[in-house]
């Protein structure tokens, strides 16, 4: 069974996002996604400064099965982006709440995370698809 | 994202003996061609890994095994295949070759193996009903009998201890001398129904063996205790395209000649007197000389060739139509980047360019095979 977290927000297309004590919002895959796609070996995260759009495409994780566009549950600017997973992707398998994040935005608008989903409710649409 | 959902269609999927197995190992089965099969057991980049530095299992039930025998099996295969089976002179040895239609495309790739008395040829799963359909056509005008052997299951054990871990276990002497691309029946050696060929698909050294299916789950589980690892058919697919080799649909199919897939040295010319199906066309395309070619690609920036990306000589596109097309592309656990074969103008030079979604990368033109026995090859 994949982990869950209460804190965090979903998207339908399986990106998490969680407000952090400066306000910022971080953005990931969920664990359940992590799984699904696969030993994870390319990320690509939009450049830092960049404007993010909710529901839009803001990256990319490719598998060694596919490629998967990444869509941000937020929209603002980036102001940050880890680093990290330029040379260890694989930690996006390892650690998808925590060390492999992708990016970070300063929202325009944190009300737009209303629209996402809670956990019991990402965890009925998981459970859906099993 | 969106993750595709291979198991919610809930179409009937054939089964291999293992499947039970499998998903006790903890095995992903997605529908592979018809067939529920393993994708990996956890991860796909360390089982590639296992196969590499030790030895690794796949069970490949699904592939099709047909025996053909009769008085005119030899000169049936002589005609259906591009390669020629005169060349198997003694029982056990195997022989790559295309089987092509009357355009001079690949109905399908496949291996056959001279037996004491008969012919037998191992296809893919993907073309089976296909492929057993023309054979059927064709054999009409000789005696043969073809025969599927469906009661059979398949395993392929690959790696550097992949043979001495397997002799160990069955303790048959004549596999210890067995030569690379050569096959031998074990019916005499208190395996009836057993066969085990030297032949593989990863670019390592290893056996494929085909087994009554009753019993491929007890020599599944010993190889198993013996440390060789379960692989799925993921790590089947890197180890294939990092060994150059190639896969049915994607590097040739029945439109692709196989004169530009790397196939040309399975074509047997001589005697120019054997009319194999295809050959007047393929002798056409020689003649007036091919216009691309299969070659390797190695991406230099960071990112993953897909199977469609289009290939350009240069990072602007010139509108000169001097384009090629990925036909399989990965990332390479080995080698830590990604690859691809790519189909290309002759005039391709030592570097292109892929476009991956907006962007074009460089890539590095190299020779189609990246990894032999465990190492790095063409690729400085």
């Amino acid at each position: 069974m994949a982990e869950l977290r209460s804190e965090l927000k979903y998207l339908s297309s399986h990106e998490w996002a969680r407000v952090e004590a400066d306000g910022t919002v971080s953005v990931g895959i969920t664990d359940h996604a992590q799984e699904a796609l696969g030993d994870v070996v390319f990320v690509e995260v939009p450049d830092l400064g960049a404007e993010v759009n909710v529901g839009e495409e803001a990256g990319v994780v490719e598998s060694v099965k596919a490629a998967s566009d990444i869509f941000s549950p937020i929209s603002g600017k980036v102001v940050a982006v880890n680093e990290v997973l330029e040379d260890e992707p694989e930690t996006v398998n390892s650690s998808p709440y925590d060390d492999g994040w992708f990016f970070r935005v300063q929202p325009s608008d944190l009300a737009e995370l209303d629209g996402a989903m809670d956990q019991a409710a990402y965890q009925a649409l998981v459970e859906d698809d099993d | 994202m969106s993750l595709a959902t291979e198991n919610s269609a809930k179409v009937a999927l054939q089964e291999t003996a293992l499947v039970a197995v499998h998903e006790e190992l903890g095995g992903k089965l997605v529908d592979f061609g018809g067939w529920n099969m393993p994708l990996h057991y956890g991860s796909q980049i360390k089982e590639h890994h296992a196969v590499r530095n030790h030895a690794g299992v796949f069970d490949v039930s699904h592939m099709t095994v047909v025996d053909v025998d009769g008085s005119d099996a030899k000169a049936f295969l002589q005609k259906l295949l591009a390669n020629d089976v005169a060349k198997l002179k003694s029982p056990g040895k195997a022989l790559y070759s295309a089987m092509l239609n009357e355009q001079g495309g690949v109905i399908d790739d496949l291996i056959v193996y001279a037996m004491p008395e008969s012919y037998r040829l191992v296809v893919n799963c993907g073309t089976r009903e296909k492929d057993l359909a023309w054979m059927s056509e064709q054999a009409k005008s000789f005696d043969v009998a073809i025969r599927e052997r469906a009661d059979s299951a398949m395993l392929a054990v690959q790696g550097p201890k992949a043979r001495e871990l397997v002799n160990d276990l069955l303790k048959v002497e004549a596999l210890n001398d067995l030569a690379v691309f050569h096959g031998i029946d074990l019916g005499e050696s208190n395996y009836p129904g057993w066969f085990v060929g030297r032949t593989g698909y990863t670019g390592e050294d290893g056996y494929e063996l085909i087994l009554p299916s009753n019993q491929v789950e007890a020599f599944w589980r010993q190889l198993i205790s013996h440390g060789v690892a379960p692989c799925g058919l993921g790590a089947r697919d890197t180890l294939r395209l990092e060994a150059g080799m190639n896969l049915y649909g994607h590097e040739m199919d029945d439109d692709v000649s196989p004169l530009v897939a790397n196939m040309a040295w399975t074509v047997a010319w001589r005697p120019a007197e054997r009319q194999f199906i295809g050959r007047s066309v393929i002798e056409a395309q020689k003649a007036a000389g091919v216009k691309t070619k299969l070659v390797g690609l190695v991406l230099e920036a960071k990112g993953v060739l897909r199977a469609g990306q289009s290939v350009h000589s240069a990072v602007t596109d010139d509108g000169v139509g001097d384009e090629g097309v990925i036909t399989s592309g990965t990332f390479s656990p080995t080698l830590s980047c990604s690859i691809a074969l790519a189909r290309v103008p002759l005039s391709i030079g030592d570097h292109c360019y892929v476009s991956i979604r907006k962007k074009r990368l460089k890539a590095r033109v190299v020779g189609p095979c990246f990894v032999r026995h465990g190492k790095a090859v063409a690729v400085s």
